[in-house]
């Protein structure tokens, strides 16, 4: 009798420790943080991990000045992440904007939890979906993806190096405190890690923010090469010049938007489990897509037609996902842990389609139940 | 072969400085120049960082690397830099008013000791935004934000940051012959430098107070501030130096950390056990492991803690789920089994209690025995144990327990996922030991 197949191998671990290995494998090599619950245990594995890999790990004084030497480090070579939850994030809001001007690829991870200001440090809580997108002056757009378990924890980190140094700009990686720090069993195989592409050769000596109308994103050219690199947070000439040309500084403004709005093939990143005949379709994301696909899962099982979309990408949202799964359904269904903020993008994607929530705000997750009956 | 590499005659490029008439920008990065040449450093070895107001411009008139930040945070831009590349000489540009609102960074990089070279382009206000007090604005001087006098104390940058364990701090004036030679001091130096730099803003303070070089003298004098070279401390370390030094090679400790299925569990659905105890009663990490004995018994385990801020007192609470399937929703509602060790970790049950299904149980110590439930009461009796338990045993054992009681997977599990413990296993192995005995004999 043949033995039977053996099962595979699995681990108890977490989201924040899947984070630090999905940034170790993508070739993360500078972290500076500082400690803010649930966020700290990703700070404190990089300053352990780091300098064993040859990398550099720093405390900073403060949000800001963590941010600040991510940003620092980038322009001298080094792939940076930084990691901290919502309070910590508003120190970030400036840093953010000059990564975005300067065209810095910077992974941000932000472990939501509940409320404003102190809020509920230990609670989990997904207040932070429009912070992300709006979170510095100017309004203009970011890249977020948003795990929804913790092997995706490790592929979205890696993907959020990738699309950082892709399109030359900060990649949130938003998570919660229910998805870094709630431990489960993880199949080891779950675990394989992406490729790390090359860097393109660097920008010509002299116009650090020359690109091609193509492709629209200038190649990073780092300091401590042959050539010198200027940088700047300024409205600026592709030489880095400080500038008020108006067309000039048009062409700069759209491209920071366009260099993201053109490439979102290459952005978007969606689950879909639909059901031919589903009247509801669920939208979620994050820890509450856990509690989705529970409920999908029992809904079959009771012979109750569901349809789910778990958005991996939010930001910038993944309209034509939407609309694809939401085509035929009576209605969406939108759980989130917060007032509907998320909500908002989808009934803005499909108007006179019936879009209702399901918020909880309380510190406690939505359950599958709860998703089950709205569904109804 | 030796290649030989030609000085540059200067580091500024051909553009002319924007600064008013008389302002003392020009001389200070003229300095710099000088201090560059000097040196004879790969200008793109050198990078210029600077933040906001007129002296954030100066960056644009080398032919150096830069970096143009954010207001007063120059500093943090130039600390990760030299992080990541200790080679490359960084050079900061900052006014007073950076050095006022970057504060915190000014300290830290102090203390750290990172080594780059912080030049304080300081003229008592704000030049670019009409002519505003700043931190180093002097007692009684007229701004535009103080019509009255200035009512406040000024900074004094070089004690400050003397203090606090700089390795070069220097203090003059934009007319002093000898500040090329400073800078490239400060430049040599290995630790953090800074020079704070007084000089005239022609545009308004020198309006506004009638300031005059001569001033500039007069106020050090008043205020008592010392000049020239104010510290030397080659002594201490680099920062960026000491974190290489103290770094070393090893392979990272995030495993993955596989776990043999060795058992099989007849558990055939999802089951949530909480236990609730007390800070110090190690009860996640008595979850834990009980979580690692299931799913070497095939299961599917998943743990939420809950615990204040604080860390050595109230409660520690720990909810397992287990599942034969994968747990996609690791949260429960209201737990199958709880339970209870303490007082504090029965102010954290109680609200389950009452809804608990009258076919649940609840195990709990004697002295939290006496519980408002529908649900079966079990007492966990320690002197069942067979073992006098430490209270940092309780969480493991009560877990233990529980497997036993419960039959949640086979307990050789258990005892399995102790000896895997490493140097803690034989410990682990008799408090696992003790909570199987003190569940049988529940039963």
């Amino acid at each position: 009798m043949a033995p039977a197949p053996s099962p595979p191998l699995r681990e108890y671990t977490d989201g924040s420790t899947a984070i630090v290995r999905g940034a170790l494998d993508a070739g993360c090599n500078f972290f500076a943080g500082y400690p803010i619950t649930p966020a700290s245990p990703i700070l404190m594995m990089m300053m352990r991990e780091l300098p064993r890999v040859g990398g550099v790990a720093v405390q900073g004084e403060d949000e800001i000045a963590s941010i600040g030497m991510c940003i620092g480090a980038v322009m001298a070579g080094a792939r940076a992440l930084t990691a901290t939850s919502g309070p910590g994030l508003s120190l970030y809001s400036e840093n953010l904007g000059l990564a975005v001007m300067g065209e810095v690829p910077l992974v941000v991870v932000d472990v939501q939890r509940l409320g404003p200001a102190t809020g509920g440090a230990t609670t989990v809580g997904q207040g932070d979906v429009q912070f992300v997108r709006w979170g510095t002056s100017g309004g203009y757009p970011i890249i977020a993806l948003a795990p929804s378990s913790i092997p995706d924890c490790y592929h979205l980190t890696m993907r959020a190096f990738d699309l950082a140094e892709r399109f030359r700009c900060p990649v949130f990686l938003l998570t919660d405190k229910e998805l870094n720090m709630t431990m489960n069993t993880v199949a080891v195989a779950d675990y394989a890690p992406a490729e790390v592409r090359p860097r393109p050769a660097p920008a010509a000596p002299g116009a650090p923010y020359r690109y091609t109308p193509a492709d629209r994103v200038p190649p990073l050219r780092h300091y401590g090469g042959d050539e010198t690199v200027r940088f700047t947070g300024s409205s600026h000439d592709e030489h880095a010049f400080i500038t008020k040309h108006p067309a000039t500084v048009d062409a700069l403004n759209r491209h920071l938007a366009a260099k993201i709005d053109e490439h979102r093939d290459e952005i978007d990143l969606t689950e879909a489990d639909l059901e031919p005949g589903a009247a509801t379709l669920v939208v979620s994301y994050g820890v509450t897509a856990g509690a989705v696909r529970e409920a999908v899962r029992r809904a079959r099982r009771e012979g109750r037609r569901l349809s789910s979309l778990v958005l991996k990408t939010l930001w910038p949202v993944p309209e034509d996902a939407l609309r694809v799964a939401a085509a035929g359904v009576k209605q969406v269904l939108v759980p989130e842990l917060n007032l509907g903020q998320y909500r908002l993008e989808v009934e803005r994607l499909l108007p006179g389609s019936r879009v209702v929530g399901l918020n909880r705000i309380d510190g406690e997750m939505i359950t599958p139940e709860q998703v089950l009956a709205a569904a109804r | 072969m030796t290649t030989t590499i030609t000085p540059l005659a200067t580091y500024r490029n051909d553009l002319p400085y924007p600064f008013c008439p008389g302002c003392g920008h020009s001389p200070i990065l003229d300095a710099l120049n000088a201090a560059l040449v000097r040196r004879g450093t790969d200008p793109a070895k050198v990078v210029i960082v600077s933040d906001i107001g007129c002296s954030g411009l100066s960056d644009q008139y080398f032919v150096t690397s830069a970096f143009h930040g954010l207001h007063g945070r120059s500093i943090t831009y130039a600390t990760g830099i030299k992080l990541a590349r200790p080679d490359l000489d960084v050079v900061v540009v900052m006014g007073d008013g950076g050095t006022g609102i970057g504060g915190a960074h000014l300290l830290n990089a102090a203390r750290r000791n990172i080594g780059i070279t912080v030049l304080v382009f300081n003229n008592f206000n704000f030049g670019m935004t009409g002519g505003q007090h700043s931190t180093t604005t002097p007692a009684g001087a007229f701004t535009s934000t103080t019509p009255t006098g200035n009512l406040e104390r000024p900074l004094d940058i070089c004690a400050t940051v003397a203090v606090n364990g700089a390795g070069y701090v220097w203090r003059g004036t934009s007319f002093d012959e000898d500040l090329p030679e400073r800078i490239a001091e400060g430049m040599d130096a290995r630790g953090f430098a800074l020079l704070d730099i007084w000089e005239l803003c022609t545009a308004y303070f020198v309006r506004a107070n009638k300031f005059t070089r001569r001033a500039i003298q007069t106020t050090l004098d008043d205020l008592g501030y010392a000049s020239g070279v104010i510290q030397r401390r080659p002594e201490l370390p680099e920062y960026a130096a000491a974190y290489r030094a103290a770094s070393r090679p090893g392979r990272p400790a995030l495993g993955p950390f596989p776990i043999p299925v060795t058992q099989a569990a007849s558990l055939d659905r999802r089951f949530s056990l909480l236990v609730a105890g007390s800070a110090g009663g190690r009860v996640r990490s008595g979850v834990r492991l009980a979580a690692q004995a299931a799913i070497r018994s095939g299961l599917y385990a998943a743990q939420a803690d809950d615990y204040p801020i604080t860390v050595r007192t109230g409660h520690s609470v720990s909810t397992l789920v287990l599942s034969p399937e994968p747990l996609d929703f690791a949260g429960m509602d209201l737990p199958d089994s709880v339970v209870v060790l303490s007082d504090d970790g029965l102010g954290k049950a109680r609200p389950y209690l009452p809804r608990l299904d009258p076919v649940a149980t609840v195990l709990a110590l004697p002295e939290v025995a006496d519980l408002p439930t529908p649900a079966r009461v079990v007492v966990l009796d320690p002197a069942s144990a067979g073992t006098r338990l430490a209270k940092a045993d309780l969480g493991l054992a009560a877990a233990a327990a529980a497997v036993e009681f419960l039959g949640l997977f086979p307990t050789a599990a258990l005892i399995e996922a102790a000896a895997d413990g490493g140097r803690y296993a034989e410990e682990l192995g008799k408090v696992v030991a003790a909570g199987l005995a003190m569940g049988a004999a529940a039963r």
